[in-house]
C-alpha cells in the first residue's frame, strides 16, 4: 500500500514537471527567436511612437494670408491667428494664392467691399475667412452683441493616441495569441516532433496547457511594456483598475490563443498556416477599430463588428483605460470574449490532430 | 492511473508478438499479413527496401498507427488496455523527428526526461549518447551525426525494456555509423530487446540477431543472418567486367556450366556470379575468357551478403536507386 501511494506520489511530481519543462521550453523558444521577440516587443511600440509623433496635437497654426492694401494689412493686424502678407500687384497675390502659399486672399472690391478669394473646400481656408471677416468688421467699429471668453481643454484621454495605445494593445494580443501557438504547433507537426512527442508518455494536455502558460507569462511582460511606455511617453491614462486590466488582457489573450489552437489543429504546412492566420486577423485589424473607430462602418455591419472578438477587447480596454470604468460595466465585452473562448477551444479539441 | 497488481507479467513470453497484421492506405497493401516474434534480449531487424511496409509495421507496434486486422502484444501487454504502461516501458526513435534547433543538448534531454517515471538521469543520458561536449550545445548546431545520437538519447531517458529503431543511421557517414552501432551494441549488451528497420545489409547483419527480410508488405524470409544466405545456397558472388576481344561475341551461357558455379547474370556492363566454391570457379573463369579472348577489366569477389539473399528472392536490390 505505501508503496503504491508513495509512487503516485511520485508520479504526480513528475507529472508537474513535464509541465513546467514544456513550458520552459515554450519561453526558451519564444526568446531564441529573435525577430518573433521584435514583432511582439518591438513593433507596437515603434508603431505607437510613429502614430503619437505623426497625430500629436499641435499648438494652434497661424494661417497664412495675403491682402493688397496697407489699410487691409492693418486692419487684419490684430488677429494673431493671422500671418499678413501685403502684395504689390494682383497678380502676384494670385500666384501665391495658387501655389498655396496663402490660403485666403482679401481686396477691396467696389462700394468699400471685401472680396476674399479662397477655396471653400480647403477647412484652413474657410478658417482664414471667418477669422479675417471678423477681425475686418471689428476694426470697422462692429460691436459684438454678446460677450464671450475661451476656456481651452488640452487633456490626456482624448488625443488621438489615447485612443490608438489600447486599439495597438488588443492587436498586439491577437497578434501573439494566434501566431504563438500557429506557428508553434503546426512546426511542430511538420517536423513530426508531434509525433515524437506523442511516441513518450508525455501527458497530451499538459503540452497544449505549457502553451497557455508561457502565453500568460509572455502576456505581463507585452501589456507592461506597451501601456508603460504609453503612460510613461505619451501620458495615455490608465484610469480604471490594474487588476481589471489584466483580467481582461488574461480573458482576450486566451480566447485569441484558443482561436490559434483551433487554426493549428489540422494544418500541416507554415504557409498555409500563415495564410489562413491573416485571413482571420486581417478583417479584424481593419473592422474592430484598432486605428479608427468602428462606428465609421455602417449600421447594417454594427453587430458583426461588435461580435469580432477584437472589438470586444479592444472596446474593454478603451473602456478601463481612458473611461475607468468598473469590470462590471464591461460583462458585455468580457462575455463575448468567453464565448469565443469556449467554442473555440471546444472545436479545437475536437478537430486537433496529434501527427 | 494503471493498477500495479492487473498489470501482467512483463518478464515472460516475447518481447513482441504480431499476428496476422494488415493495413491498408487507399488501394496501397502496406502490411500484408505479417506474423512475427521477437525474443526478449535480442536484437531485431526489419531489412527491405524503401516501401516495403518496414516503417508502417514498426509504427503499428509503437502504438502510432492503428492496424486494420491482427493482433499486436508488447511485453505481454495491449495498446487498447495498458498503452499508459507501456508508453512508461518503450523507447522510440522515428525516423524523421527533427528535434526543436533552438533547445540545447541538455535541455532536450530533460524534456524528454521529464515524461518518464523512473530511467537514468540527464547527465547520465548525454554521456551515453556521447555527447558530453556537446552537452550546451544548440541541436540546430549539430551534426547529422550528433542529432542522431540524440535522438537515440531521447529514446533511452526511459530506461526502455524494449526500444524502436526506424532506420537509425540513414543518411549518416561511415564513421558515424559505426559510432552509432556502439552505442546500439552497449544497449543490447545489457540485455535490453531491440527491433530495428533498415535497408542496410551491413547494419542488419552486423548488430541484428535475426532478420525478417520484407517486400511488398510481407516477410519474406526470416532467420539469422548466417542461416538467411546459407539458404541460398552460395557463398561467394565473383563480379568481373570484361572487354570482348574484336569480332569475338561473348559468351556467357560457358560460365552457367563451370564447375562451383551455381548462377550467372549481367548487370550494368558486368557479370556476377553466383559461387559455391570459390577455389574452383575463379581458375575455370580465367581459363574461359582466355579461351575466348576476352581481357579482364575488373575482377572482385565477396562472401555473399543479405543483400545477395534479398536479389537471389526478389531479383532486385534492397537499393533501386
Amino acid at each position: 500500500m505505501t508503496n503504491s501511494r508513495d509512487s503516485a506520489r511520485a508520479q504526480s511530481a513528475l507529472k508537474d514537471q513535464a509541465l513546467v519543462q514544456l513550458t520552459l521550453v515554450r519561453f526558451r523558444e519564444f526568446l531564441r527567436e529573435p525577430e518573433a521577440l521584435f514583432w511582439v516587443f518591438g513593433f507596437p511600440i515603434i508603431l505607437a511612437a510613429g502614430l503619437g509623433v505623426a497625430f500629436r496635437n499641435r499648438p494652434p497654426e497661424v494661417l497664412k494670408v495675403g491682402v493688397v492694401s496697407a489699410d487691409l494689412k492693418s486692419a487684419l493686424a490684430g488677429e494673431k491667428l493671422l500671418d499678413v502678407t501685403e502684395f504689390r500687384g494682383g497678380h502676384d497675390a494670385e500666384l501665391a494664392l495658387e501655389t498655396g502659399k496663402i490660403a485666403l486672399l482679401a481686396e477691396p472690391g467696389a462700394d468699400k467691399q471685401i472680396v476674399y478669394h479662397y477655396d471653400d473646400t480647403n477647412p484652413d481656408a474657410r478658417t482664414a475667412r471667418m477669422l479675417a471677416d471678423a477681425a475686418i468688421q471689428r476694426a470697422s467699429g462692429r460691436a459684438d452683441p454678446v460677450a464671450s471668453s475661451d476656456r481651452l481643454i488640452r487633456e490626456p484621454g482624448s488625443r488621438y493616441i489615447d485612443f490608438l495605445l489600447p486599439g495597438l494593445l488588443g492587436m498586439n494580443l491577437m497578434g501573439s495569441g494566434i501566431w504563438g501557438l500557429v506557428f508553434a504547433i503546426v512546426d511542430a507537426r511538420r517536423k513530426k516532433l508531434m509525433k515524437r512527442l506523442v511516441a513518450t508518455p508525455m501527458p497530451r494536455h499538459d503540452y497544449l496547457l505549457s502553451f497557455l502558460l508561457s502565453r500568460l507569462g509572455l502576456l505581463v511582460i507585452e501589456v507592461a511594456l506597451l501601456a508603460g511606455f504609453g503612460a510613461l511617453v505619451f501620458q495615455v491614462p490608465l484610469r480604471g483598475s490594474l487588476v481589471s486590466l489584466m483580467l481582461i488582457c488574461v480573458i482576450g489573450s486566451l480566447s485569441f490563443s484558443a482561436i490559434g489552437l483551433l487554426i493549428s489543429s489540422r494544418l500541416q504546412t507554415i504557409e498555409a498556416a500563415s495564410g489562413v492566420s491573416n485571413l482571420v486577423m486581417m478583417p479584424m485589424w481593419v473592422l474592430s477599430g484598432v486605428f479608427f473607430s468602428a462606428q465609421r462602418f455602417p449600421e447594417a455591419v454594427q453587430p458583426v463588428i461588435h461580435a469580432l472578438p477584437l472589438t470586444a477587447l479592444i472596446d474593454a480596454l478603451r473602456g478601463n483605460m481612458l473611461q475607468g470604468e468598473p469590470i462590471a460595466q464591461l460583462a458585455p465585452q468580457l462575455g463575448i470574449l468567453g464565448v469565443w473562448l469556449v467554442v473555440s477551444f471546444s472545436l479545437a479539441l475536437k478537430l486537433f490532430r496529434w501527427r | 492511473m494503471c493498477q500495479h497488481s492487473s498489470m501482467p507479467s512483463t518478464t515472460a513470453g516475447p518481447a513482441l508478438r504480431l499476428r496476422n497484421l494488415r493495413k491498408t492506405y487507399k488501394d496501397v497493401v502496406a502490411v500484408d499479413g505479417i506474423d512475427l516474434e521477437v525474443h526478449r534480449g535480442e536484437c531485431f531487424g526489419l531489412l527491405g527496401p524503401n516501401g516495403a511496409g518496414k516503417t508502417t509495421t514498426i509504427e503499428i507496434c509503437e502504438g502510432l498507427t492503428s492496424a486494420d486486422s491482427g493482433e499486436v502484444e508488447l511485453l505481454g501487454m495491449r495498446w487498447n488496455s495498458h498503452g499508459g504502461a507501456l508508453r512508461q516501458k518503450l523507447g522510440i526513435q522515428l525516423q524523421e523527428t527533427q528535434l526543436s534547433e533552438k533547445l540545447t543538448v541538455v535541455e532536450t534531454i530533460r524534456l524528454f526526461r521529464s515524461f518518464y517515471h523512473q530511467g537514468p538521469t540527464t547527465e547520465e543520458v548525454i554521456a551515453q549518447a556521447q555527447l558530453n561536449e556537446k552537452r550546451d550545445a544548440r541541436v540546430g548546431g549539430l551534426s547529422g551525426g550528433q542529432k542522431q545520437r540524440l535522438a537515440l538519447g531521447c529514446a533511452l531517458v526511459g530506461d526502455p525494456e524494449l526500444l524502436f529503431l526506424d532506420e537509425p543511421t540513414t543518411g549518416l557517414d561511415p564513421q558515424a555509423r559505426r559510432q552509432l552501432w556502439d552505442l546500439i551494441e552497449q544497449f543490447k549488451a545489457a540485455g535490453r530487446t531491440i527491433l530495428l528497420t533498415t535497408h542496410y545489409m551491413d547494419e542488419a547483419e552486423r548488430l541484428c540477431d535475426r532478420v525478417a527480410i520484407m517486400d511488398h508488405g510481407k516477410v519474406i524470409a526470416l532467420g539469422t543472418p548466417r542461416e538467411l544466405i546459407a539458404s541460398i545456397g552460395v557463398e561467394h558472388i565473383v563480379e568481373f567486367s570484361a572487354s570482348p576481344a574484336v569480332g569475338t561475341p561473348f559468351d556467357s551461357g560457358a560460365l552457367g556450366r563451370m564447375d562451383g558455379v551455381s548462377g550467372v547474370r549481367s548487370e550494368n556492363g558486368s557479370v556476377l556470379m553466383q559461387v559455391t566454391a570459390l577455389h574452383l570457379a575463379v581458375p575455370a573463369l580465367l581459363g574461359e575468357l582466355g579461351r575466348q579472348g576476352v581481357a579482364l577489366t575488373e575482377l572482385r569477389t565477396h562472401s555473399a551478403t543479405l543483400e545477395d539473399v534479398f536479389v537471389a528472392l526478389t531479383g532486385r536490390h534492397l537499393r533501386d536507386e
